[in-house]
């Protein structure tokens, strides 16, 4: 167990050590240049390369990348172009509005899905049974901008039910975590059929309807939680997911989260910023995977860790 | 399931040696058509395609056609009407044509950004669990890396890289698209590699790129057609939410997400220029998956009997 969690945190690592080359690399091959930007447009050539010089952006490929990493060891990201505050700070202010946006849309597709995929194996083969599953495809086919801004007409414009944007309160919660939620919430309703139905083709639910318990009974007692724990696991996995939708879904409803943050910053071509969110949602989403790999084992004693 | 003596390619009993058939599974197609939904997707997908070819005579106007009477007096883009069956669009031009044409640039970004992933990811998974050994591993291992990228992060890099054109985008969502049919390859051909047969043939001395040709690629055809299919739907999206993004393809040629990103300011006045090419979208990714998942049903073996 420990010489296999000491080699996946090595693993993980490097994989972050790649993701951090590869994302420096394309940057550092960007078309646009950061100093044109800094300077402005009226800048004259040697005010561009004094400050080309400052930040270092003269120096060869190998240099600034060694340099950037020599700073992330001591846990410095570097200081944005434009703000020129620095970038874990301006990271760690936006990280609670998007894991909040994370939680809420983790409960929405929990919530739909799991719910979704109960119903649709209770009732196997039935009408509701199809419609559901056409539904969990219409959740995964739907194109989160598109949901979004369907959303916000229907419930923000129309009716008037949730503020148009914004952060603050639980109604602004609402509709981006269902915007992020209903494509996850397509994935989990598929996953939560066929393993509920995995799980009532098992022996032991048909010894306990055998011994008299009523169906109800066998189904949220026996059946419910053996199908459910392996889908709970998958969140881990699913951080990755999340993690893709959060620039779409902040920026359609004004989410001060670190998808707007590295949005604005592709925008404005500052490097540090698009480094740093990078590299957080990498490591969440490494960190997640290795949380579900590690849960695995206690939800199914089966599966050993190697 | 309705016809037993249907020969199934992926299993190793009836392939083993022999040559499979020259033409595959002549029952998939009666298969696919007997499920409904599968039906349904087909449907959609053959209006799509036919849309995207006839455009130019299924419709009166030109996709960058400012119309004269495109706009109310006072500038405004015009709700679904008479003359403009969707409405118009911002600039006046008929929301209906610009949807067709939009379909050509889905439709082409579909099937090159998705053949491009699929011809990588089957490179890269075959090779990887074909040959193993520290070649095999260190494929694998960018695999795994590419697996921890924050997709549309790297797509959005990848696209702010290159001056966004129709066939760089394609080669973006390609470049990112890729990964998961390199999993999928890599896994089944590990496993391949350890049956008997392909043992056998290495004792009676084959090659091993006929190894390769001959029979593990033909065990992988089922795979690669679903995925194929199943992987249009992902670029579909993928592409419409980057154009949504405006660093997909650029207008004024037309796309289903830069539709969106073009009128989203207006869509409050004007939501029909959301809707429609919304529903386009979805309406298309939701064909692929509904075919993919049919075929794979069909297909796959270890699907089979389930339900």
């Amino acid at each position: 167990m420990i010489a296999y969690l000491g080699r996946r945190i090595v693993q993980s690592v490097l994989i972050l050590l790649g993701i951090s080359i590869i994302t420096f690399a394309l940057l550092y091959l960007l078309p646009a240049d950061p100093v044109r930007q800094i300077a402005g447009r009226s800048a004259t050539p040697a005010t561009v390369e004094s400050i080309r010089r400052q930040l270092g952006l003269d120096q060869p490929f190998l240099v600034q990348y060694g340099r950037y990493l020599a700073n992330l060891l001591h846990g410095d990201l570097g200081r944005s172009y434009i703000q020129r505050s620095e970038v874990s700070q301006l990271i760690i202010s936006r990280l609670p509005a998007t894991l909040l946006l994370m939680v809420g849309a983790i409960v929405c597709e929990l919530l739909i899905g799991l719910t979704m995929g109960l119903v649709a194996a209770v009732r196997r083969g039935s009408r509701t049974d199809n419609s559901l599953m056409v539904a969990s495809f219409v959740g995964v086919s739907a194109p989160q901008f598109v949901v979004g801004l369907l959303l916000l007409y229907v419930f923000a414009v129309r009716l008037s039910w949730f503020p148009i944007g914004g952060y603050g309160t639980f109604r602004h919660l609402v509709l981006p975590s269902l915007t992020v939620g209903i494509m996850g919430a397509g994935w989990y309703a598929r996953m939560m059929r066929s393993s509920m139905v995995d799980v009532l083709h098992q022996d032991y639910i048909r010894t306990a309807r055998a011994k008299g318990l009523g169906r109800l009974k066998v189904l949220l007692g026996h059946a419910l939680p053996n199908a459910i724990l392996p889908i709970v696991a998958m969140v881990g996995i699913d951080i990755g997911i999340l993690m893709g939708g959060i620039v779409v879904v902040e920026s359609v409803f004004g989410w001060p989260g670190i998808g707007q943050l590295v949005w604005q910053a592709i925008q404005r071509v500052d490097i540090p910023i698009i480094m740093g969110v990078t590299l957080v949602s990498a490591l969440a989403i490494v960190l997640g995977n290795l949380l579900a790999d590690l849960i695995a084992p206690f939800i199914d004693p089966r599966i050993k860790l190697r | 399931m309705t016809n037993p003596t249907v020969p199934d390619l992926a299993s190793p009993a009836l392939s083993a040696g022999s040559q499979p058939p020259a033409k595959p599974r002549p029952g998939v197609l009666r298969r696919l058509v007997k499920r409904r939904l599968a039906v349904l997707g087909l449907v959609i997908i053959a209006i799509t395609v036919l849309g995207a070819i006839f455009a130019p005579w299924l419709t009166a106007f030109g996709p960058d056609e400012q119309l004269f009477d495109g706009l109310t007096l006072s500038g405004e883009p015009l709700p679904p009407n008479v003359t403009y069956w969707l409405g118009s669009d911002l600039l006046g031009r008929d929301l209906l044509t610009r949807i067709l044409y939009g379909a050509r640039t889905s439709l082409f970004i579909g099937v090159v950004a998705n053949g491009t992933a699929l011809v990588i990811g089957t490179l890269i998974g075959v090779t990887a669990g074909y040959l193993r050994g520290w070649i095999g591993g260190a494929l694998m291992r960018f695999t795994d890396l590419m697996m921890a990228f924050p997709a549309l992060l790297l797509a959005i890099c990848l696209a702010a890289v290159f001056e966004p054109s129709l066939w760089i985008v394609a080669l973006v969502i390609a470049l990112v698209n890729w990964v998961q049919t390199a999993r999928v390859m890599f896994t089944q051909t590990s496993s391949l590699v350890e049956r008997e047969f392909i043992a056998a043939e290495r004792t009676i001395g084959a090659s091993g790129a006929r190894i390769l040709f001959k029979h593990i690629l033909p065990h992988l055809v089922p795979t690669i057609i679903v995925w194929g299919t199943l992987g249009i739907s992902t670029t579909v999206l993928l592409e419409a939410t980057l154009s949504y993004l405006g660093i997909g393809v650029q207008p004024p040629t037309p796309s289903w997400g830069n539709i969106i990103f073009e009128n989203q300011t207006y869509f409050q006045a004007a939501p029909w220029l959301v809707f429609f090419p919304g529903i386009a979208i979805l309406a298309l990714a939701l064909a692929f998956n509904l075919v993919g998942d049919a075929l794979r049903d069909i297909l796959d073996p270890t699907q089979r009997g389930r339900e």
